[in-house]
């Protein structure tokens, strides 16, 4: 008996857009009803998975993959690809902040939104949709397709409800990641091609393909990586590939901000471990590109606080702290251990709740004065002290506070950096420091002093729909910076277990031996043998 | 094919009779042509021998592959005839002969795509030209419109020219104008032979043309521009369709033993193509101008594939996948390129011009539903899935992957971003830009349904391609020339 709950958390979203499509586009408030009504639904539906999840954390399956759905050949078959999902320890947490993260922005975007209000909802919706499935499909074929159709609707929420350089700033985002993802899609088809010729089947089944990736030949598996590379790095984006990030960050309206910074960002990392590693272990234990993956990791942590430190946007600013963030993020996934894996994905949803709350927190103070220049402001703790709270809670967790969240998962990817090789460890806490020295800095000159423009003297404070938004938040920064011992427990079994694949195929600049992986495919073991040895 | 000629004498006479205002009597009389034919093309389909069956003392091959390009043909005839009727009230052109030449014009390219005698598909080709010369100098009272027919007729003509001695070559070469017999003739001739190389390169020039790949394609941005916008789409979809189907009779199925001669040709003229309609692409303002180097680049694509059919063994997982790369283009791009221009086409108002990108401005506003599908085609166009343009790309980047070609697959990649590039930009005048004018378009019925048929399509080939993908697999038999061979005798 297949359990159902994937394809219903995934599709109550495009449900909810299609039932807009009815609603008379006039009656807005109505529109903005049953939007929240189908976000908050989503998160709620997403819910019972939790205490499923945590009930078969440890448990083995062959593919390492739980709550499987549909097979890999039943959408279609001719070309051996299925609707095909299931979630690991690492997408479980990805798609619990990704449907907490979509209901949030939609209703921190009640007020904000006033023009075409049910489009923007449709296509919030659809992009919802859009990014579960890249974190749920066990198909590359399902996989690709969600990962292309999702940028059709954050290319609208930029260039629609966009600031004043919209246009260029859509275009930017889509022109970037599409290459990135068209590069993938070659990578794809070669691994599709490849399984073929090893065990003369075609498919796109992610956990069939795990098993031959590993035995291409080196000099293929590096172009392979670069090209998978490219896509994911676009996306994260790592160093030097991170330019369309500001431009999209600042002129998207806030919930495209929040959902861009706290899922869309994640895709890339998550390609990296879901991919990149299990299919190219020989390659990323390759000592040169695992050190070319750290070095750009670690000027992406220092460049991005550095450039954070110059910022006059607030806007501008959050987006690259997110660059210094991810930063640390892919310097724990190549750390290539399990500490720095975990804390990596752990740092991963970390960010997605602290820089989300900063967008925010940003979009609030947009929302009533229409301009996010920090000089503009000053003193604002005196008008809005609630407000002020949550931000330095917010601040607090961003720059990585014990007993909050960003401090685990900083502590625990430095951690495991300092035991692959501590110099790596030491270039990146100069960027835990300097995220303290941007953000307070920040938080003085917006927040302490006197009220020294007097348009912000009548500032009203936040609206109980304004704190609902952070509540959730808040409430998961304290968890995971209090007792983070369960997310670790969830992650051990997945992680784990790329560390196992990649030791396995490590030092394979030689040959891969069929005989070291698990489980040999069933289908002419000499052919694979023979593959592998040329 | 010959009740559709009855049907295209038989508008012709009716027009003769109707009164002005009942033009669209015609329209009706050459749709149910159309349905009426692809009726007969099912019943020739269900009773058709695996290997096909030849007719007309042996220069008719009907087999699968004729089979499924008959379909295509005839569903690209229906939209545009739907797409016709509004947009020739408007300019007042409502005559039968338009429907007349559509329909002879579509019977030509059933016979090219039939044919394996070369008289015969030479009389296809030059049927559904000259038809189409017509169709492009329809608005006789537009200047564009002449032009684009004479500089069409004169390029076209001398193509033309140059096809037929080529033809007449092969023909000296092997004593037969059947394509299975040259065929045979051919391999067993070296094929670096100078006049089996001088009788290639003059066939391709010809068919090169037809397909309009660059450096044969500087007529097709001209006509295209300045066609009635109906004509447009069906000789974007249609008549490059069957230019097509003539390719492929021709190079896979007669002079296959050439390949190893003219696949490097191929390689040559897709860079080339992808690489000029391109960087064209980028600087047009005029939408039909803009989708026709679209269209240019489009075909760019398709030659990848024919290159990764050509260089892979015969049966391979690159040459299958080739094929079914261009077949299940061909079908993709009908659909969407077609349901582009009705979008275009109902632009098109009285006083109002309407193919200017500043004229898709705010066409959100103006008319959500068509600005929503507009955006559905051009994603498809740019290859974004769900929408089916992805399947397309899919088939010829897997093909190019099959058979090694990493660096052309590459180079196709990056051109696909010039693609969204300029795709975006139609987007962006249309959902992003505010509206020169407010008042509601007005959208005719036909244009609804063509809109809606051509969307629908679209989505449905993206999100469950695999019936269709089972269709190409079945018309892919072109019949072996050896085969066909002995038939003949």
């Amino acid at each position: 008996m297949q359990s159902h709950i994937l394809s219903i958390i995934l599709f109550t979203p495009l449900v909810g857009a299609f039932v807009l499509l009815f609603v008379p586009k006039e009656n807005k408030d109505a529109i903005r009803w049953i939007a929240n009504i189908f976000a908050l639904g989503g998160f709620l539906i997403s819910l019972p998975l939790v205490p499923m999840f945590w009930a078969q954390r440890f448990d083995v399956t062959p593919t390492h993959f739980k709550f499987l759905e549909g097979s890999a050949n039943n959408w279609i078959p001719s070309i051996g690809a299925g609707y095909n999902l299931g979630i690991d320890g690492i997408s479980f947490l990805l798609i619990m902040l990704t449907t907490l993260l979509g209901w949030i922005s939609i209703l921190s975007s009640w007020t904000a939104i006033e023009i075409r209000v049910k489009e923007y909802y449709v296509w919030f919706l659809v992009l919802q949709t859009g990014m579960l499935g890249v974190f749920m499909a066990l198909d590359f074929f399902l996989f690709f397709v969600f990962w292309e159709a999702m940028l059709v609707p954050m290319y609208l929420l930029i260039g629609i409800w966009g600031g004043p350089r919209k246009l260029y700033a859509a275009i930017k985002f889509f022109l970037y990641t599409l290459l990135g993802s068209v590069l993938m899609l070659l990578g794809i088809l070669f691994l599709y091609f490849h399984h073929h010729t090893v065990t003369g089947v075609y498919t796109f089944s992610i956990p069939e393909l795990y098993k031959t990736a590993p035995l291409i030949p080196f000099h293929y598996a590096i172009w392979l990586f670069v090209a998978f590379f490219i896509g994911f790095a676009i996306k994260v984006p790592m160093f030097p590939f991170h330019t369309w990030l500001p431009d999209a960050h600042v002129e998207a309206p806030t919930a495209g901000s929040v959902i861009l910074a706290g899922v869309l960002l994640k895709m890339g990392t998550y390609g990296f471990v879901r991919f990149s590693l299990p299919f190219f272990p020989a390659v990323v234990s390759h000592p040169k590109v695992q050190s070319w993956m750290i070095g750009i990791s670690l000027v992406g942590i220092i460049y991005g606080a550095l450039v954070s430190l110059m910022q006059k946007d607030m806007k501008k600013l959050v987006a690259y702290s997110s660059v210094s963030h991810l930063g640390f993020c892919t310097l724990g996934i190549f750390a290539l251990n399990s500490m720095g894996l975990s804390g990596s994905v752990l740092q991963q949803i970390n960010h997605g709740i602290s820089t989300g709350a900063l967008f925010l927190i940003v979009g609030i103070l947009y929302e009533r004065r229409h301009t996010r220049e920090i000089v503009e402001y000053g003193g604002i703790s005196n008008v809005m002290p609630i407000y002020a709270t949550i931000t330095m809670i917010m601040f607090l967790s961003s720059m990585g506070l014990p007993l909050l969240n960003g401090f685990v998962g900083e502590f625990t990817i430095l951690q495991g950096a300092f035991t692959a090789n501590w110099r790596w460890a030491a270039w990146a806490a100069p960027g835990v420091v300097l995220a303290a020295a941007y953000l307070l800095w920040l938080y003085q000159r917006v927040f302490f002093g006197t009220v020294t423009n007097p348009k912000n003297e009548k500032l009203h404070d936040l609206t109980p729909r304004e704190i609902l938004t952070f509540v959730p938040l808040i409430i998961m920064a304290l968890w995971i910076g209090v007792y983070p011992k369960p997310f670790f427990q969830i992650l051990e079994q997945p992680v784990n277990q790329i560390v196992q694949t990649i030791h396995n195929n490590a030092n394979a600049n030689v040959p891969v031996n069929a005989q070291v992986r698990p489980a040999p495919a069933p289908q002419a073991p000499v052919a694979v043998a023979a593959k592998a040895s040329n | 094919m010959v009740e559709l000629t009855i049907f295209a004498l038989g508008i012709l006479l009716i027009d003769l009779m109707v009164p002005r205002g009942w033009k669209w009597i015609n329209a009706v009389g050459a749709f149910v042509g159309v349905l009426f034919s692809a009726l007969c093309t099912w019943q020739i389909q269900s009773t058709l021998p695996p290997r096909g069956s030849l007719g007309f003392y042996n220069s008719l091959l009907v087999d699968r592959f004729a089979i499924y390009f008959w379909y295509l043909f005839l569903a690209g005839a229906a939209i545009s005839i739907l797409m016709s009727v509004h947009y020739l009230d408007v300019e007042d052109e409502h005559h039968g002969e338009y429907y007349a030449l559509l329909l002879l014009s579509v019977v030509g390219m059933m016979c090219m795509a039939a044919g394996i005698d070369i008289v015969l598909l030479f009389i296809g080709l030059e049927l559904m030209a000259i038809s189409t010369y017509v169709l492009v100098g329809f608005l006789r009272r537009d200047r564009r419109s002449n032009e684009a027919a004479l500089k069409y007729l004169l390029l076209g003509a001398f193509s033309s020219g140059i096809f037929a001695y080529g033809l007449s070559l092969f023909y000296g070469i092997s004593g037969s104008t059947n394509l299975a017999i040259i065929g045979r003739a051919i391999s067993a001739q070296n094929p670096h032979n100078p006049v089996v190389v001088i009788a290639l390169l003059t066939t391709m020039v010809g068919l090169l043309f037809k397909i309009a790949a660059v450096p044969f394609h500087q007529w097709a941005p001209d006509a295209y521009e300045g066609a009635p916008t109906s004509i447009t789409g069906f000789m974007s979809v249609a008549v490059k369709a069957a230019a097509w189907a003539l390719l492929l009779r021709i190079l896979v199925f007669g002079l296959l033993p050439l390949r190893s001669v003219y696949t490097p040709l191929i390689v040559f003229v897709s860079i080339a193509t992808m690489t000029g309609a391109n960087f064209a692409a980028l600087t047009q303002t005029n939408t039909k101008r803009l989708l026709a180097y679209s269209s240019i680049a489009h075909v760019g694509y398709m030659l990848l594939a024919f290159v990764a059919m050509g260089t892979s063994p015969i049966g391979s997982p690159g040459f299958l996948d080739g094929f079914k790369g261009i077949l299940i283009y061909l079908l993709v791009y009908t659909f969407m390129n077609l349901g582009a221009f009705a979008v275009i086409t109902s632009l098109r108002q009285r006083n109002v011009i309407g193919d200017e990108l500043d004229d898709m401005a705010g066409l959100y506003q103006r008319a959500p539903v068509e600005a929503a599908l507009m955006l559905l085609f051009l994603l498809s166009l740019a290859g974004i899935p769900p929408a089916a343009g992805f399947l397309g790309k899919y088939y010829i980047f897997l093909s190019l992957i099959e058979s090694g070609h990493y660096g052309l697959a590459s180079l196709g990649v990056l051109y696909s971003l010039f693609g969204l590039y300029y795709y975006l930009k139609i987007a962006n005048s249309m959902l992003m830009r505010a509206p020169m004018e407010t008042e509601r378009l007005p959208v005719s019925l036909g244009m609804r349904c063509a809109v809606g048929v051509t969307a629908l399509a679209t989505i449905v080939i993206g999100v469950y391609p695999e019936p269709f993908i089972r269709t190409v697999n079945w018309s892919l038999g072109i019949a072996q020339p050896p085969h066909v061979a002995a038939m003949l005798k």
